[in-house]
């Protein structure tokens, strides 16, 4: 059978998590702008297709068709190397990501995972520390004053918050004893009590909140983004590119945003494990899926606007029909499997990431020496504090 | 496979350290120096060192170097001009008489030391688990006197650092 082939199934999987990680990171972008229009009491993109679904697609279109600018006393080769340095790191990380358990799909059995490493943990910790090149070198190479304050600002944002981020990290590995993300999760499965999940986040709790917090430094996100404070340094390390080297720098960005869930998710919330005992969990999906199918039904029947006779009836069949897939996997349970762990799992993600996107559209940005005093004298030892508990408790109680 | 992979990351790393040595803008030097901890690690990986391997990434590639380079950025260093020039001739002379230096030395290593067996590619017992049992219990020692020393030098440049104190 071909499928069996490691190098065909490797590829099949490659493309599938290619695109819709691609895709992802383009509706990322306009989950976010919806997101912070609402918060701001504006509608957002609202033009190019319903609801500017299309919007992504209207960005990529004009991002590729834009003329590429190399402007003149830039260095070259960095200049065209940081924002592929940039983005190819940042695609990196998923490969190791678990999505779901074992699966098997006729004679192939196969993870839901592109591979697997023992050191997992450390790989994504590693690509993530060298990413900081791509946005350094960008600065640099330049040759502006503001790109290179921001190339700068990052470089030291970076190294300083990579401190509790691993210190963070390094909490929970000392509970499962293990680098293996599988391991993690699988270590994560179960019940205390018989209903409160045995994830990682409960006896972590300080250790995944300075997870967040590092991550948003991470990744260059508000409240932390001053590598591209736009009222000090126009737009920062990426204030000289265009087209799709700009574009890969935004990709790039959004990618580390979805790794960092993704790693938080599996360290703490228990990757795709789902929240409740096994026959009530999955009822969940199906009742989210028809309860927002209902609700988009009957604002449909009561139209406020004109077109909401169609639109929203429209909506309640799709969510209404995922509600029926989520049904009839139950009696499928190999369907059931990957729905449901690919539910849960991007569940607890996009929860994350609008935690991520809210915290943007809420916070002021933070002054730079408050950056750095926070990190050193805040987050540092309060994750050294988790560490030394976490690890006094684990030594008293193993054996 | 194993072979070529050793070969190809052997010659990248081997490229960057003499791309180091020849590139007169310090940027691009500490680049090579990336390129070389980077083909290391991936060497390391080869012979069953992860740990090692990925410590070498996060420790060399992703923290020293990134430091090395803000601060080149910082101080904001530009290409190093080179003061003399040298005749074409000289530098041919220079290439073959080096080359022969180095096969000297070569043969000179190969005929004095005992011959030993190459090392096997997974050869080393590299697992985390391995590295942390090794350094907390044969090298124990070394590794706090290791940690003493950092600690020194840590205190050392904040003493240097800090005007007055």
């Amino acid at each position: 059978m071909i499928l069996e082939n490691f190098f065909v199934l490797t590829l099949i999987k490659v493309a599938v998590v290619a695109f819709v990680l691609l895709t992802t990171l383009a509706y990322l972008q306009w989950i976010e702008r919806k997101v912070i229009a609402h918060v701001q009491l504006r509608v957002g993109p609202y033009r190019v297709g319903p609801h500017g679904l299309l919007q992504p697609l209207a960005d990529v279109v004009k991002l590729i068709t834009k003329e590429g600018l190399i402007p003149s006393h830039v260095n070259r080769l960095f200049y065209l190397l940081a924002p592929f340095v940039a983005v190819a790191l940042a695609l990196t990380s998923i490969a190791v990501i678990p999505f779901g358990p074992q699966i098997t799909i006729g004679p192939v059995t196969t993870w839901m995972q592109l591979t697997d490493l023992r050191i997992g943990v450390l790989f994504v910790l590693a690509v993530s520390s060298i990413g900081v090149y791509g946005v350094a070198l960008g600065g640099w190479a330049s040759n502006n004053k503001y790109s290179l304050l921001g190339g700068l600002r990052s470089s030291a944002q970076m190294i300083s918050y990579e401190l509790p981020l691993a210190l963070a990290v390094a909490a929970p590995l000392l509970l499962t004893n293990t680098l293996d993300f599988r391991d993690i999760v699988n270590y994560q499965s179960g019940y205390w009590l018989g209903f409160i999940p045995r994830w990682n986040l409960f006896p972590e709790i300080l250790g995944f909140i300075v997870f967040l917090i590092a991550g948003f430094a991470e990744t260059n996100r508000v409240p932390f983004d001053l590598p591209e404070a736009e009222n000090e340094l126009v737009a920062g390390f990426h204030t000289e590119y265009s087209s799709m080297n700009f574009a890969a720098f935004f990709m790039a960005e959004y990618a580390n945003m979805v790794t960092v869930t993704a790693v938080a998710t599996l360290l703490f919330l228990g990757g795709w494990t789902p929240p409740f005992p096994e026959p009530y969990s999955d009822f969940i999906p199906i009742i989210l899926f028809a309860l927002a199918g209902l609700v988009a039904l009957y604002h449909g029947l009561n139209p406020v606007r004109r077109m909401d006779k169609f639109t929203l009836p429209a909506t309640a069949l799709v969510f209404l029909g995922i509600a029926a897939i989520f049904g009839l996997s139950l009696f499928v349970p190999v369907a059931k499997a990957i729905l449901m762990a690919l539910f849960w799992f991007c569940g607890k993600i996009l929860v994350l990431l609008f935690v991520f996107i809210w915290v943007r559209a809420t916070l002021p940005r933070f002054r730079y020496d408050q950056l750095m005093r926070f990190a050193w004298t805040g987050l540092f030892p309060l994750s050294m504090f988790n560490l030394l508990v976490t690890s006094l408790v684990v030594a008293l109680t193993s054996k | 496979m194993t072979a070529l992979i050793f070969f190809i990351f052997a010659g990248i790393a081997v490229f960057c350290g003499i791309n180091l040595v020849v590139q007169t803008h310090p940027i691009a030097s500490a680049l090579s120096l990336v390129g070389v901890m980077g083909s290391l690690a991936v060497l390391y990986l080869q012979l069953g060192g992860e740990f090692i391997a990925m410590a070498q990434v996060i420790v060399y590639a992703g923290a020293i170097m990134v430091l090395f380079v803000f601060v080149i950025m910082l101080l904001n260093a530009g290409a190093e001009a080179t003061t003399f020039q040298v005749s074409r001739f000289v530098k041919y002379l220079g290439a073959i008489l080096l080359a022969a230096f180095l096969g000297l030395i070569s043969l000179m290593i190969q005929s004095t030391l005992p011959r030993t067996e190459g090392v096997l590619f997974g050869a080393w017992q590299g697992t985390t688990l391995d590295v942390g049992r090794k350094l907390f219990t044969a090298y124990l020692l070394p590794f706090e006197v290791t940690s003493v020393l950092i600690l020194i030098a840590i205190v050392g440049a904040i003493v240097l650092a800090r005007k007055e104190i």
